[in-house]
């Protein structure tokens, strides 16, 4: 499976794209200078004469000042200053390329952290046309996206290399990231602070799309979960909504209303399940749910004792998830 | 003849026999017969002895140096290809808790406290660091902790939430057991020692220098470890304070970091950083202090600079303390005061750049003697440079956006504190080792171990860089090979392999030349500073007649016709020694100083159950106190025979009064 760009060089939005510019500007001065020290240090070390052993110190120095040296490490500190003045210069003026990205018709979602999954919550408009879906965002190219940040356990950290640079999720506090994706895509994100035993894999998609694709995918999510037409289906929404499944998990429209793990109303519409762990086909939403512990150890979703009958039921009626 | 104030009489025989060359080597052994620690397997528990304590206090640092490399050797094998299952996520996350515990806590600050309470006393012309039990106490405690934190790691209850333990994931809530309470009474264990130690450095440093070493004569190296001594006494309570809190939080159920209940989780962030900030440059000070001792002496000139190179030194130290909100740039503190530290993070370059532009100055025009520690103090100015400008990077607040908690910032520390202090200290072991050990290291495989570990460093750390800007973050037990990352992580991995190999070639020949290395006279160096002035290794009182200073590098100076080399008329059979002013180093007065004794050790113990009690139960620090207070009031009791030997100090002095 492609997994998305995810590179902070490859930038593929105006805050990537100012950052990564920053980037060449930090990186150009640095080399400049780097060059340069190692420059004067080779030529110290080729002027010098070498000794073997232990000479008389040349003791010529001893309060006598030394104006030829002394004038060189002025001028060299003089221009380090200038050189450090660049670097904020540049650093503050993106600091303020970034506050102005225009935040006008911006889409707002809410993302919220958890022990390790995102729930992303699209809030723009009346009540009936918000919904809630997890581990993947989905955006119309060309339009910002204002996230705003919460975490509901642990602190985490919402990084999208292509497209945006990070932001802490911190419990008891809000926050919020502005981003833009200039071209269609798939990009990665992931969470970067540490979070405790699966920090490794609480990945998450953003999908870039046309804006007419996009406004398509927002119907589709905002609609409730279609019934499924196959028996064996509807004996696997039975099931998911009297065994345990409906404990933590939500699937609109049915009786299953759990506010601990991802919304499951459109599953089947994304690519990965378990926020990136694994590619989102019939035989890995078996075998997690069979034992998620065998994919990502540590998780908080138990393994639910079930036959293998009634498995593929469940994994059918997700599959009917559209 | 006075008595004392309980009616003590003089001590008959003491305080007669005077120091001095004029002695010779009668009084010279009277001296170290004095200081001396007592023999045998108890006395190994009652050491006072500065040399005694350094050298097992350095051993002890390098055994977790050791530890926390072969954690670190785990990490680089499980990363090694994507999806390893070699460590799962829970060790995983306790391994690399514990890799940057111990060399944060157990390695870095302590090491060269270490070397300090070992070296200073030789360079500022001292017998004895001030407060010589409390030197011997702070060890034992340093110990105490580390074998606590190790303790528990083997019994899978070792710290698993990063050696930066935010909160919530350290709180009651997130962090079960009693992993986060061990990693935080470890904090509680180095701080004391390391607070004791600043001061133990700090008074040797203003009282204890040898006459004439005024302030501007004092060597680099000391300069370095008394500006990290007192940015120890104001960084360390932060992280005391934070850790205090935190155990309070998960044993007394306070809210300090509790967001439900009005406290704040980012008052631990502050607080850490507030430390952790300084805490980089109080461990890459002293690597400075070293490179700043080890130049003259390889380029055979004095240091250029030594004034802009003191305050630059006294700079960092300040502006040290104005950075910490950089490691904070992704949380939601306001943008404006972010930008001031951005511009507080580029200007503390400035005293890093304009020392290494005077040590350039140095090797430019001096004559070089390439010895092994000169190439290590050469790999400093390419590696810490380059980990410098890394850091530069994430001064920004924008570019610190997208590569803060990745992969280069992994790179990026370690350049700073392998590069800015490992590699320093490698360079101060070779150079220094002949004062400890009394012979020379072993030149040919010191330079395989220099190559070894210059190569294997940076082909371990550089793909680093690329890794982080390719996305990947920090503290992850694994990745997914789609990602791409596994080829440069595995190069890692094989120079990881060969930096230890290096590490490992330079242990051997330490412990080789021990034995078959090179005997090594006072001054193998041809060096200009106090300690070569003393035997290698020292003789138990450092110096049979204290020096007088007549220059910054009084072995190369020497001194003016007419003026006097050394002092004389200190008591060689009392443990007397002479303070001098701070500033001017003048002769001040004359002081006893204490004996050895079990009381640090026993104190250190009764410490221990307090604080490993206090993990448990609130009330340890109750129940805890009491045994404790007991050793204290033993440990201080004056003795009778102290009282009656100081008597016999002055009234020799009045029988001298009355003689003339």
């Amino acid at each position: 499976m492609n997994p998305g760009v995810h590179d902070m060089l490859s930038a593929w939005g105006p805050q990537a794209g100012h950052v990564a510019w920053l980037w060449n500007v930090f990186l150009a001065i640095c080399t400049v200078v780097f060059v340069a020290l190692m420059v004067a240090l080779f030529m110290a070390l080729r002027r010098a004469p070498r000794i073997d052993a232990p000479e008389p110190p040349d003791l010529g120095t001893v309060n006598v000042p030394e104006p030829r040296l002394r004038r060189s490490v002025a001028t060299a500190a003089a221009i380090t200053i200038l050189g450090l003045l660049a670097l904020l210069v540049a650093s503050v003026f993106t600091d303020r390329a970034l506050a102005r990205l225009p935040l006008q018709d911006a889409v707002n979602i809410q993302v919220t952290g958890h022990q390790w999954w995102w729930s992303v919550k699209y809030v723009d408009g009346a009540v009936s046309e918000t919904f809630e879906t997890a581990n993947e965002i989905h955006v119309p190219v060309g339009r910002a996206v204002v996230v705003q940040l919460a975490a509901a356990d642990v602190i985490h950290s919402f990084w999208i290399p292509s497209l945006a640079g990070k932001r802490d999720l911190i419990p008891g506090r809000s926050a919020t990231l502005a981003f833009r994706a200039d071209q269609p895509g798939i990009y990665r994100g992931q969470c970067a602070e540490f979070c405790g035993l699966q920090h490794a894999f609480m990945a998450f998609e953003v999908h870039a799309h046309p804006p007419a694709e996009y406004e398509r995918w927002r119907r589709l999510q905002v609609a409730t979960a279609a019934e499924p037409a196959e028996a064996q289906a509807q004996r696997g929404k039975q099931l998911f909504q009297s065994v345990s499944c409906a404990m933590c998990h939500t699937i609109q429209g049915t009786l299953a209303q759990g506010k601990k793990a991802p919304d499951l109303t459109h599953l089947a519409s994304r690519r990965t399940i378990a926020a990136g762990t694994l590619p989102n086909t019939a035989g890995n939403l078996a075998s997690w749910i069979a034992d998620p512990h065998r994919h990502k150890p540590g998780v908080t979703m138990p393994a639910i004792p079930m036959s293998g009958e009634d498995l593929a039921a469940i994994v059918a009626y997700l599959g009917t998830l559209q | 003849m006075r008595h004392g104030p309980l009616g003590e009489k003089p001590h008959p025989h003491k305080g007669r026999t005077k120091d001095g060359l004029a002695g010779g080597e009668v009084v010279a052994r009277v001296l170290d017969e004095t200081w001396s620690d007592p023999p045998g397997f108890l006395g190994w528990f009652c050491a006072v002895n500065h040399k005694a304590i350094g050298r097992r206090f350095l051993v002890t640092c390098l055994v977790f140096f050791a530890l926390g490399g072969l954690l670190a050797a785990t990490m680089r094998m499980q990363l090694s290809r994507p999806g390893n299952t070699l460590v799962g996520p829970d060790l995983y996350n306790q391994i690399f808790t514990m890799h940057g515990s111990t060399m944060m806590f157990l390695f870095a600050v302590p090491v060269f406290q270490a070397v300090a309470i070992y070296l200073v006393p030789l360079m500022v012309g001292a017998r004895a660091t001030a407060f010589p039990r409390m030197t011997a106490y702070s060890y034992w405690i340093f110990v105490f902790g580390g074998v606590m934190l190790y303790g528990a790691f083997f019994v899978n209850a070792g710290p698993d939430a990063g050696w930066f333990s935010y909160p919530p994931l350290a709180g009651p809530e997130y962090g079960a057991g009693k992993r986060s309470d061990i990693w935080a009474q470890m904090i509680t264990f180095t701080e004391v020692s390391a607070l004791l130690d600043a001061v133990i450095i700090i008074c040797t440093v203003f009282k204890m220098r040898a006459p004439g070493m005024t302030l501007n004569r004092i060597p680099l190296y000391v300069w370095a470890m008394l500006v990290v001594a007192f940015m120890i006494l104001f960084a360390m309570p932060a992280v005391a304070l934070a850790s205090s809190l935190l155990i309070m939080d998960r044993l007394v159920a306070t809210h300090f970091y509790n967001p439900g209940e009005g406290g704040d989780v980012l008052l631990w962030q502050h607080l850490f950083w507030f430390f952790g900030h300084p805490e980089v440059y109080l461990i890459f000070l002293p690597g400075l202090g070293m490179i700043s001792a080890m130049i003259p002496t390889f380029a055979r000139r004095p240091m250029f600079g030594y004034t802009a190179m003191v305050l630059s030194l006294i700079a960092t130290g300040f502006l040290s303390f104005g950075l910490w909100v950089h490691h904070m740039f992704a949380t939601n503190v306001p943008e404006l005061g972010k930008t001031f530290f951005t511009a507080a993070s580029m200007l503390i370059a400035i005293p890093t750049a304009v020392q290494i532009y005077c040590w350039i100055a140095t090797l430019w025009t001096g004559r070089l003697n390439f010895k092994v520690p000169l190439y290590y103090v050469l790999s400093f100015f390419v590696i810490l440079v380059i980990g410098g400008m890394t850091g530069l990077m994430l001064a920004s607040v924008s570019l610190d956006s997208q590569v803060h908690d990745s992969y280069f910032v992994v790179a990026h520390l370690h350049y700073v504190l392998i590069g800015g202090a490992v590699f320093p200290l490698f360079g101060a072991l070779y150079y220094w080792y002949p004062k400890f050990c009394g012979h020379l290291m072993s030149e040919r495989l010191g330079r395989w171990s220099f190559w070894l570990m210059f190569v294997g460093f940076n082909v371990a750390f550089f793909p680093m860089h690329i890794l982080g800007m390719n996305g990947m973050p920090r503290r992850v037990y694994t990745y997914p090979a789609e990602l791409g990352w596994g080829t440069l992580n595995f190069v890692s991995t094989l120079g990881a392999a060969t930096l230890a190999i290096g590490i490992f070639l330079t242990l051997v020949n330490a412990l080789r030349s021990a034995r078959h290395g090179e005997a090594a006279g006072a001054d193998p160096w041809g060096a200009g500073t106090l300690e070569w002035l003393a035997a290698s290794p020292p003789r138990t009182c450092n110096f049979a007649a204290l020096p007088v200073v007549h220059g910054r590098d009084p072995l190369w100076q020497g001194v003016p016709a007419g003026q006097v080399d050394h002092v004389c008329g200190l008591a060689a059979d009392v443990r007397e020694v002479l303070c001098t002013t701070v500033a001017d180093a003048k002769p001040d007065s004359r002081m006893i100083f204490p004996e050895p004794t079990p009381a640090p050790f026993v104190a250190a113990v009764a410490t221990t159950v307090l604080f490993v009690g206090s993990i448990f139960t609130p009330w340890a620090v109750v129940w805890g106190s009491i045994p404790l207070a007991i050793v204290l009031v033993w440990w201080f009791w004056p003795s009778q025979r102290e009282a009656e030997e100081e008597l016999a100090l002055e009234s020799t002095e009045e029988l001298r009064a009355e003689q003339a």
